[in-house]
């Protein structure tokens, strides 16, 4: 059941163990994609977690509410993160978080489109896309192909796309999260939807 | 020249998906982006394609939490209950 932050929260501060793991469970695979933008080694990532917990319990009377519950704890986990990456001389990943338009990323491989100056279609479709084979979307090496395909995305796309598409939070919940304008967020989401898609045609479309 | 005249080629296209399925293009955008696909086969399988990669995303399961950092995690937690 759908319990209101000021109630999880009072719950927490009276101690009580269910709500905790719930929580615990319920943001687990989130914290992880998102404190690995910074750390990216899953054992300092989930060591990262674990203390953000810490320092939410430890600053719990200070909730006041003017944020989500959630946005407040991912606000903790993204500074626990980022104290963690420099302790570690880890180069943080600012510009890939808030500046990924810099580098162009095209979707699609430019070749599949005519030229700019074809004379009747510039810029369209040489070799367009197929329908993909529906009975083969829903197989189970599907599901596989696309989580590999998540896997192997820079730390800032799959997080994004993982708290977005995978979880379902609203765009603006990951914004605040990760303290992304809403452009960059979008950009983000774009470029790893598209490497996805991508992937998932050069794997059925053989 | 207002927006609306101008032509959106297939390569443009494919790169305002997203902010067309977030609802980010103005009523100008949406409303060229749409005309393009009435017209482009290649672009509508290519709509098609994204909606599905967004549909099976939301299928994946969540990682879970491992016994041993949950088992840690309730440690802390009951430490923190019972402080000093």
């Amino acid at each position: 059941m759908e319990r209101t932050d000021a109630e999880l929260v009072a719950a927490l501060r009276a101690g009580d163990e269910d709500t905790f793991r719930e929580l615990v469970h319920t943001w687990n695979g989130s914290m992880l994609r998102v404190a690995q933008i910074f750390v990216p080694p899953r054992a300092v990532a989930e060591d990262v977690v674990g203390e953000t917990w810490l320092r939410v319990l430890g600053a719990l009377d200070r909730f006041e509410g003017r944020s989500s519950l959630k946005t407040w704890v991912f606000r903790i986990l993204v500074n626990t993160a980022k104290t963690r990456a420099q302790r570690e001389g880890r180069s943080l990943p600012f510009s890939a978080l808030h500046e990924p338009g810099r580098v162009p990323e095209p979707s699609v491989d430019p070749d599949r489109f005519l030229p700019e100056d074809h004379a009747l279609h510039p810029g369209g479709w040489a070799s367009p896309p197929r329908e993909l084979p529906e009975e083969r979307l829903l197989a189970a090496e599907t599901r596989e192909l696309i989580s590999g395909a998540i896997e192997a995305l820079p730390p800032s796309q799959r997080a994004v796309i993982s708290l977005r598409d995978v979880e379902g939070w609203t765009a603006e919940e990951v914004r605040n999260a990760l303290d992304l304008s809403e452009v960059n967020q979008r950009v983000l989401l774009h470029r790893a939807r598209s490497k996805v898609r991508r992937a998932l045609e050069e794997y059925l479309d053989e | 020249m207002s927006v609306d005249a101008e032509i959106l080629s297939c390569r443009e296209l494919i790169e305002l998906v997203t902010d067309y399925l977030e609802g980010a293009l103005s009523p100008g955008d949406v409303a060229r982006f749409e005309r393009h696909i009435a017209g482009c086969d290649g672009c509508t399988t290519y709509l098609v394609q994204f909606r599905q990669v967004i549909r099976l995303t939301g299928t994946l399961k969540v990682e879970d939490v491992s016994p041993a950092a949950e088992a840690e995690l309730l440690q802390a937690f009951r430490g923190w209950r019972d402080g000093p």
